[in-house]
């Protein structure tokens, strides 16, 4: 019923505040190419082992704070030129990759692979137990005050907007450069996964031990490799969300993979969990709603929703979850699959 | 030359004694087949040559050389490939992307073994591009049998290739599985089937309860009065 309130709400608000609507979506899908890359690794690792990484959000968490370390070592300041500072961001964005695909693989292999013949609950509270271990080495690492990261982009360029400067287009409506980084960052990465998992040999290995364990071993398949490689994709992308994350709200906390890390998941789930292009629609469809949720709603003409804010955006997200839980288990693209005998 | 031993293997489920000691050769070039009733330890015998799960005493031998306890995906680079119970083909992959997994040990698929696995079963041909999951029964376990050649064995395990399937496709798979035979392919079959499987194979065990009762020549156990009362329903 609220939410239907809300989605009606929010139709006027588009038709009567349009450019403020256009430009809470820009954010919204930022803030979703972000989510969507975290919510693939719950989904990859889920839909090869059936199991919810827990520990998930906080190696999202570790890569930001390993990007962050890089920059910081590598001494660039926005002084220096454009070249070495985008090289600076690469080389950021590639070390917080390896660095969080390395502690999820080792997450699988120091424990979960231990436990891949336990009742599901063991690794699933191992997944939990992880999660706290990671946010008091980074506590341990840095220290639990949020940080911020050396800037990559000089202050002029912060509130540059690129409609205007590029396109001449006199507007309201602001894409920054961040925005547009964030973007030409994930779609690479997004289609380098996909041709990965649906074109590639190892790929193909991983969806035959995702949908048959025992028959991909009888195939020649090394299950466990498969089962590595899903963590070290799924670290990696979390890394390269984290490296984004980073610059994107401009600060880094040990506590940061927490919120990201639920609302990743609720994103793998209103996808359809297990389901790649699921876990990117779902990203985009949190992504949005958290954005118009924390600034686009109270604007609601007539005042009816001037008390919402960005204390209800997790009540809203979660919302969605339970919503989807109760009308489509599987979420929006999951298949309830019919095994012939 | 036998190429496949199993010597007094022992295998457990927890606490379940599941094969109590079973001994069987495989001969080059031979079709055996293991037959019994549900729950004797059929299955459970092929899962234990693949190294889906480990004896815990006795020895299984391929060439002479030690198996058991390998782990399946190297037992299959070994040239020991089966076609599981149930088919349980990828059903979300396409029949094509099924017989590449298939191949998978070897790398790319062999396209003389794709066309020998078309030739053997035209109508996976038809379906190259269909998802698995959509295949009937009958063109899942022609799916079934194809992905495993695919994997060039030197031996084939197929454990009950005929459950589910009509009288007819039943007469088909079978003179199928005499013809992968006769391409040079040895052949250990598990059936319930009994009378189709002692009509296409050479010799044959009888397994009851994890223990093997009986061995012999197939054309022996089909004139065996106990054979034919317990497993060919006279």
């Amino acid at each position: 019923m609220l939410l239907v309130l809300l989605a009606i709400g929010l139709i006027y608000g588009a038709y009567d505040r349009p450019e403020l609507f256009a430009q809470y979506i820009i954010i919204g899908v930022a803030n979703g190419a972000l989510i969507a890359l975290i919510a693939l690794g719950y989904t990859l690792v889920y839909g090869i082992v059936e199991l919810i990484n827990f520990a998930h959000g906080e190696v999202f968490m570790m890569g930001a704070y390993f990007a962050l370390t890089v920059v910081a070592t590598t001494g660039v300041t926005t002084e220096k030129g454009w070249l070495i500072l985008a090289a600076a961001a690469i080389l950021a964005l590639l070390g917080s990759m390896v660095f969080s695909s390395a502690i999820n693989w080792g997450i699988d292999r120091v424990a979960y692979r231990r436990l891949r013949h336990a009742p599901r609950l063991a690794p699933l509270i191992c997944a939990i137990g992880f999660s706290f271990i990671l946010q008091q080495m980074a506590v341990y690492w840095k220290g639990g005050n949020p940080l911020s990261p050396p800037a990559l982009i000089p202050s002029e360029y912060r509130a540059y907007n690129i409609l205007q400067e590029w396109f001449g287009l006199e507007t309201r409506i602001r894409i920054r450069p961040l925005d547009l980084a964030v973007v030409l960052i994930t779609i690479p990465l997004l289609i380098l996964l996909q041709w990965f998992i649906q074109r590639t040999r190892t790929g193909k290995a991983m969806r035959a031990t995702a949908q048959d364990r025992d028959a991909a071993a009888l195939m020649g398949i090394d299950v466990n490799r498969a089962i590595s490689i899903a963590f070290i994709v799924g670290g990696a992308l979390a890394g390269a969300a984290g490296m984004i994350a980073v610059y994107y709200i401009n600060s880094a906390r040990p506590g940061m993979g927490f919120r990201y890390g639920l609302y990743a998941f609720t994103a793998a789930v209103v996808g359809g969990i297990g389901n790649l292009n699921g876990a990117v629609i779902g990203g985009f469809i949190i992504g949005i709603a958290w954005s118009l949720s924390d600034g686009f709603l109270k604007t609601y003409p007539g005042g009816h929703f001037s008390w919402w804010g960005a204390q209800w955006t997790p009540a809203l997200i979660f919302g969605l979850l339970v919503v989807t839980m109760v009308f489509r288990p599987s979420g929006i693209l999951g298949e309830t699959t019919a095994e012939k005998v | 030359m036998t190429l496949l031993q199993l010597h007094d293997v022992h295998a457990y489920y927890g606490n379940i004694h599941a094969l109590k000691g079973i001994t069987i050769d495989v001969d080059q070039g031979e079709i055996v087949t293991l037959i019994g009733s549900n729950g004797a330890g059929k299955t459970t015998t092929l899962r234990t040559i693949s190294g889906l799960m480990h004896p815990r005493s006795g020895a299984i031998l391929l060439n002479g050389a030690r198996i058991d306890a390998t782990q399946p995906h190297d037992v299959t680079r070994l040239g020991i490939v089966q076609s599981p119970e149930g088919r349980r083909v990828f059903s979300r992959m396409t029949v094509l992307e099924n017989l590449e997994m298939g191949a998978f040990v070897h790398g790319k698929a062999d396209p003389n073994d794709l066309n020998r696995v078309f030739d053997l079963f035209p109508r996976l041909k038809e379906r190259e591009s269909q998802k698995a999951g959509t295949l009937s029964g009958g063109e899942q376990q022609m799916l079934a049998m194809g992905r495993a050649l695919m994997g060039k064995p030197q031996i084939l395990l197929l454990d009950e290739p005929s459950m589910g399937l009509s009288p007819i496709l039943v007469e088909g798979i079978f003179s199928i599985i005499q013809e992968i035979n006769a391409q040079g392919t040895t052949v250990l079959l598990v059936e319930q089937n009994a009378l189709m499987a002692l009509t296409v194979a050479n010799r044959g065990y009888v397994l009851q309860t994890g223990e093997i009762v009986l061995s012999d020549t197939a054309e022996n156990l089909r004139k065996d009065e106990s054979v034919r009362k317990a497993y060919l329903g006279e």
